[in-house]
């Protein structure tokens, strides 16, 4: 059964950044490609002249895919608290993906802040999704604050590498059955996507690399598919992995060709 | 009256935000707005009086990852 984030299922797995495509036009098709369940959106200052900003913002209503916007960029409780509320107003959806950065190299989550911002917003009637790493402690925090969803990172934003700590993600999974957990960050390719969804993720969040593909659009359809993929890898219960192989072809019946081999096989030892 | 709008500086007659918003063509953009580090709803745009030195901020939706 899918996961419900806040109460709303969603029509994919696959969160889809809007950020850097080559074009509006690509971004479009990039969207219609990979069928995400949701965009995410962001804002910034806008220029009485440029208007940018509302161009864009007819694209994403006529696309119709439910959209999450962040407080991507801000740095501090208060900054990420205003962003929030400006974004309410902008995008009439109370749902946030909250983002408090602590470090620059990494772009790593001020977990402190965020814990902080994520009971404030929640107070204030927002559906709060922290982006997160995978401390279980902080995870404990967050939702004791209110959050109804985590999103660990898998590696840190842009860098493509994939899920960085395997073993991390996994106590998660296991420690929060439950609760609906979004790898968010770090993923570069469709298999990268697919292996968060086989390990029991119940979404994957992803931006750079689709954007930053050679053929975005091509791209964006592998990772509809990939994500496809793994959910229903997921739902048909992958097999325990073991460590020495097991014959997939059944010996009973084998001709007795090499009477060595088969006195091995026979006893066992083979 | 001097005020800075998304940090450059502005002489505006303006005295509320409504009436700055109105002043600066944004009159119908989806935008929100704050003003000294602190969102004003648009139902209280015009509530919002501008003193000199005020720093107002206007966003619009944008790409986001």
């Amino acid at each position: 059964m899918a996961a419900l984030f806040y109460g709303q299922e969603l029509s994919s797995a696959l969160m889809l950044g809007t950020a850097q495509y080559p074009s509006p036009e690509i971004l479009r098709d990039a969207v219609l490609a990979a069928q995400p369940g949701v965009l995410t959106v962001s804002l910034r200052r806008e220029s009485a002249g440029e208007r940018a900003g509302q161009a864009f913002w007819s694209l994403v209503q006529e696309l119709g895919v439910p959209v999450l916007p962040n407080t991507a960029g801000c740095h501090t409780v208060r900054e990420a608290v205003t962003t929030a509320h400006m974004a309410r107003e902008v995008f009439g959806t109370d749902w946030i993906k909250l983002e408090v950065i602590g470090e620059l190299d990494t772009l790593q989550p001020d977990v402190f802040g965020l814990v902080e911002a994520a009971r404030i917003l929640t107070e204030e009637g927002f559906k709060v999704f922290p982006y997160t790493t995978e401390d279980l402690v902080v995870a404990e925090r967050l939702l004791a604050a209110g959050c109804e969803v985590l999103m660990p990172w898998g590696a840190p934003i842009g860098s493509g590498k994939g899920l960085n700590n395997l073993f991390g993600l996994r106590a998660m999974r296991a420690h929060f059955p439950s609760v609906p957990l979004v790898v968010d960050a770090g993923i570069g390719v469709p298999s990268h996507a697919a292996q968060a969804l086989e390990l029991g993720y119940d979404a994957v969040l992803i931006n750079t690399a689709v954007a930053k593909a050679g053929d975005p659009v091509a791209m964006a359809r592998a990772f509809g598919l990939a994500v496809q993929a793994g959910t229903l890898a997921r739902q048909a219960d992958p097999m325990e992995a073991r460590d020495m192989a097991a014959p997939s072809t059944p010996v009973a019946g084998k001709a007795f060709l090499d009477e060595r081999i088969t006195a091995k096989i026979l006893s066992g030892c083979g | 009256m001097k005020i800075t709008v998304n940090d450059e500086a502005q002489e505006v007659s303006a005295t509320t935000l409504a009436g700055l918003i109105d002043e600066l063509g944004y009159a119908g953009a989806r935008i929100a707005t704050a003003l000294d580090g602190h969102f004003v709803p648009k139902t209280e745009r015009l509530q919002a009086t501008l003193a000199a030195g005020a720093r107002v901020e206007i966003v619009a939706p944008m790409q986001g990852g």
